[in-house]
C-alpha cells in the first residue's frame, strides 16, 4: 500500500481528505489524516459570536463527521515531520512513513510576540475574536459595557482573513446602534497598512466605508507595545493610541511543528511553489491553507480553490506527468458591512477587487465591491455551504481560477 | 519615469523613488537616498541592516520584512525603528537599492 498523510483537519486538510479519496484508488492507497483536535470549528462564524448573531454550537462540529469513512483520523499531537526520512513523528513516539505528505497546519495567534499583550488587560479590557473561546469572552464582555474607546488594532500582517477586523468594526456600529449607545462608543482601527485593506481600489472604498460609519483609521501603526496600566498601545515609534476596550489581531504564526521540524520561515509558514502548491523543499511534501507562505489570502476561499489545484498537480505528480495546474491566488470573500447589508471581493495575485457582478456576469446575483442585502444574505447562506458542500469536496458553481467576466476595470 | 543624476550617475526612479534597476546602487547612491530620507550619515548600525537586506534579497528574491530582519538579520525591532524612523521597511529598502516592499494581503 501506498501512503499519503495529510497533517491537520481544518478547512484545507478535511477537504484534500475528501477530494484525495474520491480520486485515488483505494486498493493502492491509504489516506491518514492526523490533528490534535477532535473539534472543527467553522471559523468564518467566529466574527458573529460577540455579537450574540451564532453561539459556540453554530461553529463548532465534531471533525469526524466530515472525514470520509476510507480515511484513517488519527487523533494526536505530531511530534516532528522528518521529511528526509519521509514520516511523521506522533506525541507517543508512533511513527508514520508517508509516500506523499501534505501539510495543512494552518495558522494560530500568537498574543506573546507582542510586549505586554497578554499583560493585566489580557481578558479583562483586551480581548480577540479570532479563537472561539474569545469570542465567547468578548461576547460576555460586550453585553455590559457601557461605552468608551474601543480600538481593534492589527499587530502585523499577514493575518488571517484580512476583511475580518474591518467586519468587526462595521458589525459594532450596527450593533451599538441596536443597543442606543452608539453615541457612547468612539471606534478606531488602528492598523499597520496605510489603509483600510492590502489592495488600492478596495482600500479607498472600504476608507469611505469607515469614514461615512464614524470609525477612525489610524493607518501605518506598529504597535510595539501594551501599556494595560494606563490603556493606551504604543507604537515602535513612540505613537500612543488611549483604549477602554482593545480588540486586538495578534501577530498569525504557522504552527510550531513547523518551527519544530525546521521547515519553515521566521514566521513558520513553509516556503511553497506560489503555482504548484509543491513545497520547496521537498518533492514529495505539498502544501495548502494558511500553511504556506504564498502572498495570497490566508482564508477559507483561497484553500478550497487551492484544493482544486492541488488534487490535479498531486495526482499527476502520483503518475510521474509534470504539474499543469497554476494557482492563481485566487480569493473571494464576502465583507459584512452592518445593518444586513454585505460587500463581496474576488481577485487574485495580479488582479486587485474590483466592481462587477458575480458569480455570473452582468447578472449576479452578488455584486462585486457594492454594499447589498444580496451580499450579506451570501454570507449567512455561507455557513451551510460551508458544512455541507464545500468541506466534503463537492463542486462549487465558482472556478478555481478568477474569471474577468462580469468585473469592471 | 524620472532619470536623476545622483552621485555623478544617471539613475532611473519609480514613482515612489526607489531604484528602478538594482545595479545602478552603490555606496555613494545610498548614501545621497539616506539624506533624502532625512539621515544625514549613515552608521555601522545602517549599514549592517542595509547590507543584510541586501544579501537577503539577492538569496530570496524577496525584501525582508521587520519581523524577518528581527529573527534573522538580529536587529531589534526598536533599534530599528531608531535608525530609520518612519517606516523603517520602506525607508530601509529604498536606501539599500531593493523594490518597495509589498502589501501582504
Amino acid at each position: 500500500m501506498k501512503k499519503l498523510v495529510i497533517l491537520g483537519g481544518g478547512t484545507a486538510g478535511t477537504i484534500m481528505a475528501n477530494k484525495m479519496s474520491q480520486h485515488l484508488n483505494l486498493d493502492q492507497w491509504q489516506i491518514t489524516l492526523i490533528d490534535n483536535d477532535p473539534v472543527h470549528y467553522y471559523q468564518p462564524g467566529y466574527l458573529f459570536i460577540p455579537f450574540g448573531i451564532y453561539g459556540r454550537n453554530d461553529v463548532a462540529k465534531p471533525k469526524r463527521d466530515f472525514i470520509p469513512p476510507s480515511v484513517e483520523f488519527i487523533l494526536s499531537k505530531v511530534e516532528m515531520i522528518e521529511p528526509d526520512q519521509n514520516r511523521v513523528k506522533l506525541e507517543d513516539n508512533r511513527v508514520i512513513g508517508y509516500d506523499y505528505l501534505i501539510v495543512a497546519t494552518g495558522s494560530h495567534l500568537t498574543p506573546e510576540e507582542t510586549e505586554g499583550l497578554t499583560g493585566p488587560g489580557w481578558n479583562k479590557n483586551i480581548f480577540e475574536f479570532y479563537t472561539g473561546e474569545g469570542a465567547c469572552r468578548l461576547q460576555k464582555f460586550l453585553k455590559h459595557w457601557a461605552g468608551g474607546k474601543l480600538v481593534v488594532n492589527v499587530v502585523e500582517m499577514p493575518i488571517k482573513c484580512p476583511v475580518a477586523p474591518l467586519e468587526f468594526l462595521f458589525l459594532a456600529d450596527w450593533w451599538f446602534t441596536e443597543q442606543g449607545i452608539r453615541d457612547k462608543v468612539d471606534l478606531s482601527f488602528v492598523t499597520p497598512l496605510p489603509g483600510a485593506f492590502t489592495k488600492p481600489k478596495a482600500s479607498q472604498i472600504l476608507d469611505n466605508f469607515l469614514d461615512k460609519k464614524n470609525i477612525h483609521l489610524v493607518p501605518e501603526f506598529n504597535i510595539g507595545s501594551v501599556d494595560s496600566e494606563n490603556n493606551k498601545i504604543v507604537s515602535y515609534d513612540g505613537k500612543q493610541v488611549e483604549y477602554d476596550l482593545l480588540v486586538t489581531v495578534p501577530t498569525n504564526m504557522g504552527s510550531s511543528l513547523i518551527e519544530r521540524s525546521g521547515m519553515g520561515d521566521e514566521l513558520n509558514f513553509i516556503p511553497t511553489d506560489k503555482h504548484t502548491l509543491q513545497s520547496k523543499a521537498h518533492e514529495n511534501v505539498f502544501v495548502i491553507g494558511d500553511a504556506t507562505d504564498l502572498p495570497s489570502s490566508k482564508a477559507g476561499s483561497v484553500a478550497h480553490f487551492q484544493a482544486d489545484i492541488l488534487t490535479e498537480n498531486l495526482l499527476r505528480h502520483i503518475e510521474g506527468l509534470p504539474m499543469l495546474e497554476r494557482f492563481d491566488g485566487h480569493a473571494n470573500c464576502f465583507i459584512e458591512s452592518g445593518f444586513g447589508k454585505g460587500l463581496l471581493i474576488d481577485f487574485n495575485y495580479d488582479v486587485e477587487p474590483l466592481p462587477g457582478k458575480f458569480p455570473l456576469p452582468g447578472i449576479g446575483p452578488f455584486s462585486l465591491l457594492e454594499e447589498t442585502q444580496m451580499n450579506h444574505f451570501g454570507k449567512m447562506m455561507f455557513r451551510w455551504v460551508y458544512w455541507n458542500l464545500l468541506l466534503k469536496g463537492a463542486e462549487l458553481p465558482i472556478e478555481a481560477e478568477m474569471n474577468m467576466a462580469g468585473k469592471r476595470r | 519615469m524620472p532619470t536623476r543624476e545622483i552621485a555623478g550617475k544617471q539613475v532611473s526612479l519609480d514613482d515612489d523613488g526607489f531604484l528602478v534597476d538594482a545595479t545602478d546602487w552603490s555606496k555613494e547612491v545610498a548614501q545621497v537616498l539616506a539624506q533624502e530620507e532625512g539621515i544625514a550619515d549613515l552608521t555601522e548600525g545602517h549599514w549592517k541592516v542595509i547590507e543584510f537586506m541586501r544579501a537577503d534579497f539577492a538569496e530570496k528574491g524577496a525584501v525582508p520584512t521587520i519581523r524577518r530582519l528581527n529573527k534573522v538579520g538580529g536587529v531589534p525591532t526598536k533599534e530599528l525603528y531608531e535608525l530609520f524612523p518612519n517606516g523603517p521597511a520602506k525607508k530601509a529598502a529604498r536606501i539599500a537599492g531593493l523594490a518597495k516592499p509589498q502589501g501582504c494581503v
